[in-house]
């Protein structure tokens, strides 16, 4: 069991998702950086899709038991008893460990996993907290100071034993950055489905322009601030009739400044999608912050490569 | 427009956007209905989800399990497939409604808006067998159609902050039920006490695709 001391903001139980009820008007919600999720329940031994911590801003929990522990996803400061620890690696906590998480930049998102998993019922078939519908997680709300967290049983007979294992740099990105000022991030789209909406400029806008991630970016989705707005064409005149929206998918709103959904995002929505991020990068998306730059990059669906005019 | 063909649009490389018509037509959303069913009963492990609305159905995959040109073939062979088993009838659901007061504070704009009595509006809203085009926006939130000419009424220019819970509203010719307090920008004329959603139902949903839906005034 964990014991929250520090609950941060917004610190919530996230697992991969809760798919199959999008019919139903149900957001999938789920970690905002999966493969962060993914990587850090393989470090200790869990399923990928189990459910982990997912923490934006500095907390602090209390071990009542052992357990093997493993930190990924946005570049933070990591402690146990006071001792700084790296991110990516397994680490055994001792029943009494104070566990102190803070992210260097304020924005990222991280992910705690402990072996065994997050005890909190399944909801729809998740154990995602989906705070606007009051569901999922821990009573369907953020944590707060106070909380007791169950952790499931452990498979592993020595958590000592395990503990230690690390994942390259490769399969691990700890920010979208590596902690520069304001960098500009290139982020691989898919043009469409609705780009025929748009003018031949605000294509090419899209792939050319440098986007800033505006300080509205939360679960639901990130707008970002164009250099001069994605006007639409001939069609524009029309409302696009309202459909199904996924995640990563790039919306431009009347006011032609984009915005791209994320994961508790609405099921359905009006506004055309001029492209969609490439599943691989919508983490690179995720994990920036308020004033850093995006780039656009188009690729080919079979493949990936970028387009060149 | 309707397209002759469904018109099948990769939506990045996890998901195709089926579009049948650019318009809102009962026919037409009849068949995203009957797609989304023929798809769900053939209980695919490729396929993580499917969205449908008034004229589109959105088909969420696994590109680890099954690339855009399979996912593709997968959709058209379904389309072109006579229906095997139908998706099954629709049921009615009864809403009672208390219309007006405090419950309903834009039912005297939209009477003045179309220049016509309160009661009207009322009788008018409860004369109707609306359809669930869709469910979306929020948990349990359905998009039913078409209110008469007579009632229409644009949506707010500034939203409300907070629409209480069982509210049901106008935006255009569509109404609906908010499931749950929320901000929003449709005209109130009523509310109901009936629960909407509960995640702890299955389905999690009073109102579903394809449902028929009665107001009736308390």
């Amino acid at each position: 069991m964990l014991r929250i001391l520090d609950s941060g903001l917004f610190t919530t139980i996230q697992d991969a998702g809760r798919w199959g009820y999008q019919a139903y008007g149900v957001p999938v919600s789920g970690a905002m950086d999966l493969p962060a999720l993914s990587v850090a329940n393989q470090l200790v031994r869990n399923s990928r899709d189990e459910a982990a911590l997912e923490i934006h801003s500095p907390v602090a929990l209390r071990t009542n038991a052992p357990h093997l522990i493993a930190l990924t996803g946005a570049d933070a400061r990591f402690e146990i008893n006071g001792r700084a620890l790296p991110m990516g690696m397994s680490v055994f906590a001792r029943a009494g460990a104070t566990i102190e998480i803070a992210p260097k930049r304020a924005g990222g998102w991280i992910y705690l996993a402990i072996h065994g998993g997050i005890d909190v019922p399944r909801v729809l078939g998740s154990k995602s907290t989906f705070l606007r519908g009051k569901f999922g997680g821990l009573e369907g709300r953020a944590l707060a100071a106070g909380d007791h967290i169950h952790i499931g049983a452990p498979t592993l007979d020595d958590l000592v034993a395990a503990a230690g294992r690390s994942v390259g740099v490769s399969s691990m990105r700890f920010s979208a950055t590596d902690g520069d000022e304001s960098p500009t991030t290139n982020i691989r789209v898919i043009l469409g489905p609705h780009a025929d909406w748009f003018t031949p400029e605000a294509i090419a806008a899209l792939t050319r322009a440098e986007f800033i991630v505006a300080e509205t970016a939360d679960r639901m989705g990130y707008r970002l601030i164009a250099p001069s707005p994605l006007r639409r064409g001939v069609r524009g005149e029309v409302e696009l009739i309202s459909c199904g929206v996924p995640f990563g998918a790039i919306q431009v709103p009347p006011d032609g400044q984009p915005i791209v959904l994320m994961a508790d995002h609405q099921t359905t929505g009006g506004y055309p999608i001029i492209a969609m991020v490439v599943s691989e990068d919508i983490a690179r998306v995720a994990q920036s912050v308020p004033g850093d730059r995006l780039m656009f990059r188009a690729v080919t669906l079979e493949g990936k490569t970028i387009i060149r005019e | 427009m309707i397209h002759p063909q469904p018109r099948l649009l990769p939506a990045g490389d996890a998901a195709i956007l089926i579009e049948f018509a650019d318009e809102i037509n009962d026919a037409i959303n009849d068949h995203v209905h009957a797609l989304a069913h023929a798809l769900r009963a053939q209980n695919r492990s490729e396929i993580r989800d499917l969205v449908p609305a008034y004229s589109s159905l959105l088909v969420c995959y696994d590109p680890q399990r099954a690339p855009f040109v399979t996912m593709r073939a997968i959709i058209q062979d379904t389309i072109s497939a006579p229906a095997t088993n139908s998706p099954r009838a629709p049921r009615l659901v009864e809403i009672p409604t208390r219309y007006g007061g405090e419950c309903g504070p834009d039912l005297a704009f939209i009477a003045r808006h179309n220049d016509i009595a309160e009661d009207d509006v009322i009788r008018l809203h409860a004369s109707v067998i609306y359809r669930v085009y869709f469910v979306g926006f929020t948990p349990g939130f359905a998009y039913l159609g078409s209110v008469p000419e007579q009632i229409a009424a644009p949506r707010m220019e500034t939203p409300r902050t907070r629409v209480p819970a069982g509210s049901v509203g106008i935006a255009g010719r569509q109404t609906g039920v908010y499931p749950m307090e929320s901000p929003g920008g449709w005209r109130i004329i009523g509310r109901t006490e009936l629960s909407l959603f509960d995640p702890s139902w299955d389905p999690p949903t009073l109102l579903r695709s394809a449902d028929r839906v009665r107001f009736v005034a308390r």
